[in-house]
């Protein structure tokens, strides 16, 4: 750091003192202090409560469309109930099956994993782990959560549309999408779908340039970017891609738009649909499937690169090892974060794309199991001659690492696509993203709730509740999802409403009920882990030692309940890198402590 | 009542979980949290071990049960397949290994490494040979992957190979439309705009265009050669659609506007292959596999192999669709009128 800058962060620490002094005295209201805050921590609860609510209803979505794949020639009357004229008789209609589908795969996509996990990680950790009072702008970070609230809110009430939510599947390819004569949802569900993503997009953008700006600029004296956690790494990684690539995704979005209302031709050629001829000509669908992947395979990233980072800070923190080969780890995420621009049309291998560009594209996509290697291999050896604290965050954290694996692997598959060809759209890729990106985030995302609850609320959550939702979880979601991978290789194909017409599909229909009969437990497990969230923040145990994990970094050196501007008196100054468990024989060190005369340099 | 009584256990079941809960963390406050978090440390170390067995077990069962299922167990339908199959074996061996070492290190790691008085943790920072070892090794079996991978599929995206049977098919909401080029080996223009089921032209054939007058239309069936190369020139009329053959291994959208194409080669009849599966009912299906609206999950498409002989015996029965559009001109028919001749001579001419 040069002379330049200490000066700068020195005049901010004086300033940020008289502002911290000033928060004891100020009274907030209620409005001021828990609605429209500008308070890190809280807008972080915020995306976190709003993510819980998603998750719940897309959660219950996949149950309902499960029961239907489960028992297609049941009727359930509690259906017709609860969805009216979508669920005729008990029996789900298919146009509505559809429906479920895509909101259930926007929901978890965009709401949950993107704005749950790394809403609520980013605002979280950022200013705490690198020693700052608050982010670099808390008013473009509360704006970021009301136009997040605001996409939420309108993509809520497209739920209620007479004509259907948006229903052409989450990645809404055009011409399915573009035209209401081709399918309900396409008709006003379907530009509320894009109005939420204009929103959401929107939310994004000023919430990923906050992060950045506030990792680069406003680090404690002492943090360099070496002495980073990896949390604050993957996160800073999470929102260049999302800085990067959302933009190209909202293009998409006007363009769509255009195409719907304008009269264009952008995604639209050679159309005749229910008789009507369409005048469009000379427009490419496969144009729209460009735009949409260059956002959408960063997207996974965007999804995973958080739970890495939070499982790399758990792991290390609970086997009170240092975390193996850091800058190894730092130069992986900085490689798959560049190579997920660049193979994103492996998603478009039969769509007709030229086979020689495809070939680059198989490349490339191969190319990223490198470093998710070297990931793996990391967590193994941290894990090696470790002294293994099974909290309930390690615990999600080991499932994590775990479920990668599983998922990762059957990536080599797909990305290679002589074999796409026939993998291709079947269950096989819904095994695999569901494992790798799916219910691996989630479990990062459980590790880093579990994890930093005590932070969060000052409580801890019930252990035996944690216990039981881990196990269940874990083991349901090999159930649900490793017999699909089977399913897929018969070509069984994705988004299909009812099997049983067909002579190659039909011979999964047990399968298919022990499915749909474990998503249901699994999902009764999560109600659980719910209830032991709320129930916590009100009654949990006290939190009663400011670092209850015995970790090293800034955010344990706060206060149990931290205020506004996180640190009562100075920001603390860092003089180590965060990974100093079982060093000369000391149980951690605080990246707080000066090194010692002595003292090994790592 | 049986809807509240289900929703009255499934509370009540909650209540008993919670109570638990809540019991053994004031236990655990009692006994010393110290003492009861170690005892949950063991537990929870035998459970990662319990997982690991149980979880191979799970997946060696699983195969047993539904790899019978799938479509390898009798191998590929197609030449082209064949070596897919191949290159799916080379890549369950890879990734199979690697599946099994890193998730049997992981649980037993973790069970081994759990929490103990009697060892220190190592510290135990980085290893440069260590990196090296595992950036270099997956990068080489990568590349192995990506050779052969790329081998193959030059092979099957390269041009279809002289000879080739040609067949257009076309997708719609929710059908596949079938066209054989008839004796000419070619097949007539078309123009979406031409379109009119009403005049017997539902895929929009210009007529204008003399090598559409003996194309055959048929809906739904397609019937080709055995150990003949197909080449499907794949449309559709209105949203992306997909001709999935999951038993040829090959797949290719049908996209609005820009025509696509694929070529295989069968190698079984279908009723070799009802005896090949012992499955009387065996049909080569044609399935949908980009979601095209509310009836995608019934856009089912047959494809029947079957010997030159049978073929050309199934060809002899169709009619060009030409004939059914101007059903005056046909030759079998008796002679049509003057002055329908003559209208029908001015629609070609527009």
């Amino acid at each position: 750091m040069n002379n330049e800058e200490v000066s700068h962060e020195q005049s901010l620490v004086v300033h940020d003192l008289g502002h911290a002094a000033h928060v004891h005295h100020h009274k907030q209201s209620f409005i001021t202090k828990y609605i429209f805050s500008q308070d890190h921590k809280i807008i972080s609860r915020q995306f976190l409560i709003t993510g819980i609510i998603w998750a719940l209803i897309g959660g219950l979505f996949s149950v309902i469309f499960r029961l239907q794949l489960g028992y297609p020639d049941s009727t359930f009357p509690f259906l017709q109930d609860l969805l009216g004229h979508w669920a005729p008789g008990g029996k789900l209609d298919p146009e509505f099956y559809y429906a479920l589908v895509t909101m259930h795969g926007t929901i978890l996509v965009f709401f949950v994993l993107t704005a749950g996990l790394s809403g609520t990680f980013a605002n979280f950790l950022i200013p705490l782990q690198v020693g700052a009072r608050d982010m670099a702008s808390p008013f473009l970070n509360m704006l970021s959560y009301w136009f997040f609230f605001s996409a939420s809110i309108v993509m809520f009430c497209s739920l209620f549309l007479q004509t259907g939510p948006a229903s052409g599947g989450w990645t809404i390819y055009p011409p399915l999408s573009a035209l209401g004569d081709a399918m309900s949802g396409s008709k006003t569900g379907m530009d509320m779908w894009l109005a939420s993503m204009g929103l959401f997009i929107i939310s994004q953008l000023l919430a990923g340039l906050n992060y950045i700006t506030t990792i680069l600029n406003m680090r404690t004296k002492g943090m360099s970017m070496t002495r980073l956690p990896l949390t604050i790494w993957s996160l800073f990684f999470t929102a260049v891609l999302g800085v990067l690539s959302f933009p190209v995704l909202l293009s998409a979005v006007v363009l769509l738009l255009f195409d719907r209302h304008l009269g264009t031709s952008f995604f639209l050629s050679d159309i005749v649909i229910g008789g009507k001829i369409l005048p469009n000509e000379g427009g490419s669908p496969i144009l729209f499937q460009h735009l949409f992947w260059f956002l959408g395979h960063p997207e996974v990233y965007i999804i995973a690169l958080p739970a890495m980072g939070i499982t790399s800070e758990v792991i290390s923190v609970n086997s009170r090892k240092p975390i193996f080969g850091y800058m190894a780890m730092v130069g992986s995420f900085f490689a798959i974060a560049a190579l997920s621009f660049m193979v994103w049309a492996h998603h478009m291998f039969v769509t007709g794309l030229n086979p020689f560009l495809g070939s680059f594209f198989v490349l490339l996509t191969l190319l990223i199991a490198v470093p998710s290697a070297i990931k793996v291999f990391n967590w193994l050896t941290t894990l090696w001659k470790g002294s293994i604290r099974f909290t309930p965050g390690m615990l999600f954290a080991i499932g994590f690492v775990s479920l990668f694996i599983s998922g990762g692997l059957t990536g080599i598959w797909l990305g290679n696509s002589s074999l796409d060809i026939h993998l291709h759209d079947t269950y096989f890729v819904v095994a695999h993203f569901h494992l790798v990106m799916g219910v691996a985030s989630m479990f990062g995302m459980f590790a880093g709730v579990y994890h930093w609850f005590p932070k969060m609320f000052g409580r801890y959550m019930n252990n035996t509740l944690s216990y039981i939702h881990f196990w269940i979880t874990i083991a349901g979601a090999y159930c649900i999802f490793w017999p699909m991978h089977y399913e897929g290789l018969a070509g069984m194909p994705r988004r299909y409403y009812d099997f049983s017409n067909w002579e190659s599909f039909k011979m999964f229909g047990g399968l298919n009920e022990f499915i749909s009969v474990v998503a249901l437990i699994v999902f009764a497990t999560q109600l659980l882990f719910i209830f032991n969230f709320f129930y916590s923040i009100f009654k949990g145990r006290k939190v009663t030692t400011p670092n209850p994990w015995g970790a090293t970094t800034l955010e344990w050196t706060t206060p149990i309940r931290p205020g506004h501007g996180n640190w009562i008196s100075e920001i603390p100054e860092v003089y180590r890198w965060p990974y100093d468990y079982g060093k000369d024989g000391r149980d951690f060190i605080p990246q707080t402590e000066p090194v010692g005369e002595n003292e090994n340099r790592h | 009542m049986t809807d509240f009584f289900l929703i009255a256990i499934i509370v009540l079941f909650f209540l008993i979980i919670f109570q638990i809960s809540k019991a053994s963390e004031y236990v655990s406050v009692l006994k010393g949290e110290e003492k009861s978090r170690r005892q949950n440390n063991k537990v929870n170390g035998f459970f990662m071990i319990a997982f690991l067995v149980a979880g191979l077990i799970g997946v060696w069962y699983c195969n047993k049960l539904y790899y019978p299922k799938t479509l390898f167990p009798q191998g590929a339908a197609s030449a082209e397949g064949k070596n897919i199959d191949t290159m799916l074996w080379i890549t369950i061996a890879v990734t199979g290994a690697v599946f099994f070492a890193t998730q049997i290190l992981l649980f037993w790691f973790s069970f081994r490494y759990q929490e103990s008085d009697k060892k220190k943790p190592l510290y135990f920072t980085h290893s440069n040979k260590l990196e090296l070892i595992w950036t270099g090794i997956p990068a080489i079996v990568l590349t192995v992957l990506v050779v052969f991978g790329l081998k193959y599929w030059f092979q099957f995206t390269s041009a279809a190979p002289k000879g080739s049977q040609l067949i257009e098919i076309t997708g719609h909401q929710f059908g596949w439309e079938i066209r054989y080029p008839g004796k000419d080996g070619m097949l007539g223009r078309k123009y979406y705009k031409l379109t009119d089921p009403a005049k017997n032209n539902p895929l929009g054939v210009d007529w204008a265009d003399a090598a559409s007058h003996d194309d055959i239309h048929v809906t739904t069936t397609m019937h080709v050669v055995v150990n003949r190369p197909v080449k499907l020139v794949i449309n559709s009329q209105d949203v992306i659609h997909d001709v999935g053959l999951p038993a040829f291994r090959m797949k290719m959208d049908a996209v609005p506007g820009t025509p696509t194409t694929m070529w295989f080669t069968p190698i079984y009849t279908t009723a070799q292959m009802k005896e090949k599966t012992g499955n009387p009912d065996f049909t080569y299906e044609i399935a949908c596999d980009q979601l095209c609206g509310k009836g995608h999950f019934g856009m089912r498409g047959v494809i029947i192999v079957e010997t030159q002989a049978e073929f050309d015996a199934y060809m002899a029965t169709q009619k060009p669709e030409y004939y059914k559009a101007f059903p005056e001109l046909d030759p079998d028919k008796k002679p049509a009128s003057d002055s329908t001749a003559k209208t029908v001579a001015q629609n070609i001419k527009k």
